[in-house]
């Protein structure tokens, strides 16, 4: 284990690394663009009228603040600690990844682009790329592996009302890794007119750091909630991890208080000791993937391998490098939860709340379930609901028990 | 000095710009590679730029991205790609190969070990496509121990301050993207590549390869008036595509495009 750090939030570096991860692993031509970037994001971050129109996008536009509940009747089924749900599923589009699109939105019309091009796993991401350039009146293409756009279709008709060219990619394994290379090709080869708003807190530098800071509203909130509704901050923190956005923008916040205990939660698939899973933290190696050194899952040549989950938005061979890092060091633990656990947990909040979590949310809430059954009826678990799980109805008729 | 430097000397002194072909090892199937290499050679290759294949080669466009799917179908790994140069040398010691790919697969196998194997094998550079310069002082370090030449890319987005930077640690050639997007765009801009030639070359003495969107005798002979090589992947790669269920007829039509270009290429420096 690495030595832990004094300070967990100052994180990454000025060339990008988190430890030993990060960096900006890409071609010649996207160095400048990236550095480009990295300036207009310092420059804007610390100017107050940008800051000011963010605030203002993020609460009359998305809706925040968003809600923490606490699941009662939820946590007195499990008999253990008690479930506070950190309520992203309420924000307009219906999942976090707004918050970072409004966002690198502004970036856009800051550096005053005029095409937008997006990456998109379960689509939510690309739902709210679409969104944001719909309002700004921005030309959108969303990059889609053909798989994930025939498991999501709602979202992809969503993209297309809004205004968005969704792209089938049909290279690869034909989901989000695929997506990715795809957009990225579109972004060098359209690098003056083009602005890539990256969904996850993966690929190169400037993009974990810009992403994690644009979603740790999240964190920020439910840090302030939690202290309000109970007095203290929760016992532990769990959120899913595909490229692992929602997970830092809860956990960042938080990384410096040390009694709060920080779960991270892969997709298991069938079963990690299957191979068809997308877990890189717990059972991947380090590596380089899409301008960054983190964990992988790979083949003992190198070759990027196929992921499997039931969720799309955690179907990815890699993870933000600031996990890795967080691995690493031990802050945050990283565990993995099974389709069929992911499956039960999805009706589980469905039926006993009434709130029908996305399928990889209900990763989250399938972990902490368990570990709230080990704990006391006085601790908190907060559970980054990320995602409502409207979307999924197709992959849940299929694999559930409800039939429509 | 190396077999680089030692042919750019050459083609210097003759008044000739190099001609560098790139296919990617292990397609259409590995056994055609080493024969592929030979045949490029006598149709007027100085140097070949060899691919290794990976999953994910985001600098590709379609083309190559569907080479180094056919190459993984039948598992060729960095090792393979590294005994593909072995048996190519056991009857050629005289043309450089460099190899080209991504960053992932040499970072499985270690740099230790493979910039070891790769000298070995007789491998005379490596251009890693997504490791640029600011990450790359371990591995640079133990290329040039083990007589390799770490070619880096500069791109139409480079500024003066890096194309210093990346001159600097490069060797061997400098390799110029000509255009902003991924191999084997359709359109190319000549003059445009000539200005950022003329000012790369006020800061660096290093031979200045080209590559990117050029796919006919017509181009390579544009380029070649500027240039001190032209490479081309795409439009042999192309060949392999429509020809892979046989390997002859591709290994013909590569020939006869190359000894075109060369043919070109040769004409403008001796006309002018």
């Amino acid at each position: 284990m690495l030595s832990q750090p004094n300070d967990y939030t100052s994180y990454p570096d000025n060339n990008g690394h988190f430890g030993k991860f990060g960096g900006m692993f890409v071609a010649e031509t996207l160095i400048q663009p990236l550095k480009e970037l990295r300036l207009v994001y310092e420059k804007l971050s610390k100017d107050e009228s940008f800051l000011a129109e963010l605030d203002y996008d993020l609460k009359h536009y998305v809706g925040r603040p968003s809600p923490v509940y606490h699941a009662q009747r939820l946590s007195s089924r499990i008999g253990g600690a008690q479930i506070l749900l950190k309520r992203e599923d309420l924000n307009h589009t219906g999942a976090h990844k707004i918050n970072n699109t409004v966002g690198q939105a502004l970036l856009a019309k800051h550096m005053g682009k005029t095409r937008i091009i997006a990456e998109t796993g379960a689509g939510q991401h690309g739902v709210a790329s679409a969104t944001v350039a719909a309002r700004l009146g921005l030309e959108c293409v969303v990059y889609m592996g053909a798989v994930d756009l025939a498991r999501q279709a709602l979202n992809v008709y969503r993209m297309k009302l809004l205004g968005a060219e969704v792209v089938p990619v049909k290279s690869g394994s034909r989901t989000l890794k695929d997506a990715l290379n795809e957009a990225m090709r579109d972004w060098v080869t359209n690098i003056d007119s083009t602005f890539y708003i990256i969904g996850s807190v993966a690929g190169p530098h400037p993009y974990p750091a810009l992403v994690r800071n644009f979603q740790s509203v999240i964190g920020r909130e439910a840090r302030e909630q939690c202290l309000e509704m109970q007095g203290k901050l929760p016992d532990a923190l769990v959120a899913c991890v595909g490229g692992g956005s929602n997970a830092i923008g809860l956990f960042y916040p938080f990384l410096n208080d040390e009694g709060v205990k920080i779960y991270g939660i892969e997709a298991a698939g069938r079963g990690l000791d299957t191979g068809f899973h997308a877990a890189p933290l717990c059972a991947g190696t380090p590596g380089v993937l899409h301008g960054s050194r983190t964990y992988l899952m790979e083949d003992k040549d190198g070759q990027i391998t196929e992921t499997h989950s039931i969720s799309a938005g955690l179907d990815y061979p890699g993870v933000g490098p600031e996990h890795a890092w967080l691995k690493d060091t031990g802050r945050v633990s990283y565990k993995a939860v099974t389709d069929d656990e992911a499956l039960v947990a999805f009706h589980k909040l469905t039926r006993v709340e009434g709130i029908l979590p996305a399928l990889e949310t209900s990763h989250a809430l399938a972990y902490a379930i368990k570990l709230a059954k080990k704990m006391d009826k006085k601790q908190t678990i907060l559970i980054n609901l990320s995602g409502r799980g409207d979307k999924d109805i197709d992959t849940a008729t299929l694999n559930g028990e409800v039939q429509i | 000095m190396s077999r680089l430097a030692e042919c750019f000397e050459t083609l210097k002194s003759d008044n000739r710009c190099a001609l560098i072909p790139y296919i990617t090892a292990g397609d259409p199937e590995p056994s055609a590679t080493v024969d592929l290499m030979h045949t490029m050679v006598s149709a007027g290759a100085n140097i070949i730029e060899l691919g290794v294949p990976f999953s994910d080669p985001i600098a590709d466009g379609r083309v190559i991205q569907a080479a180094c799917e056919r190459a993984l179908q039948y598992g060729t790994s960095l090792s393979d790609v590294l005994d593909m140069v072995a048996e190519f040398r056991t009857t050629d010691d005289y043309t450089p190969v460099i190899l080209m790919g991504y960053l992932n697969p040499i970072e499985r196998m270690g740099y230790e070990e493979f910039t070891g194997k790769a000298m070995n094998a007789g491998v005379d550079g490596a251009l890693t496509v997504d490791m640029p310069p600011e990450e790359s002082d371990e591995f640079v370090g133990l290329l040039g121990k083990n007589k390799l030449d770490p070619v880096f890319l500069l791109s139409p987005t480079s500024t003066s301050s890096r194309i210093s930077k990346i001159a600097a640690v490069g060797s061997g050639f400098l390799y110029y993207v000509s255009l902003t997007g991924v191999t084997g765009a359709p359109y190319l801009n000549v003059d445009e590549v000539a200005v950022k030639l003329d000012q790369i070359r006020q800061q660096s003495n290093l031979p200045i390869g080209v590559g990117f969107g050029i796919s006919n005798a017509e181009s390579a002979a544009r380029i070649s008036k500027i240039a001190d090589a032209v490479i081309v992947g795409s439009a042999l790669v192309r060949i392999l595509e429509a020809n892979q269920n046989n390997v002859n007829e591709a290994k013909l039509k590569i020939s006869y495009l190359m000894k075109s270009m060369r043919e070109s290429i040769d004409m403008v420096r001796f006309t002018n």
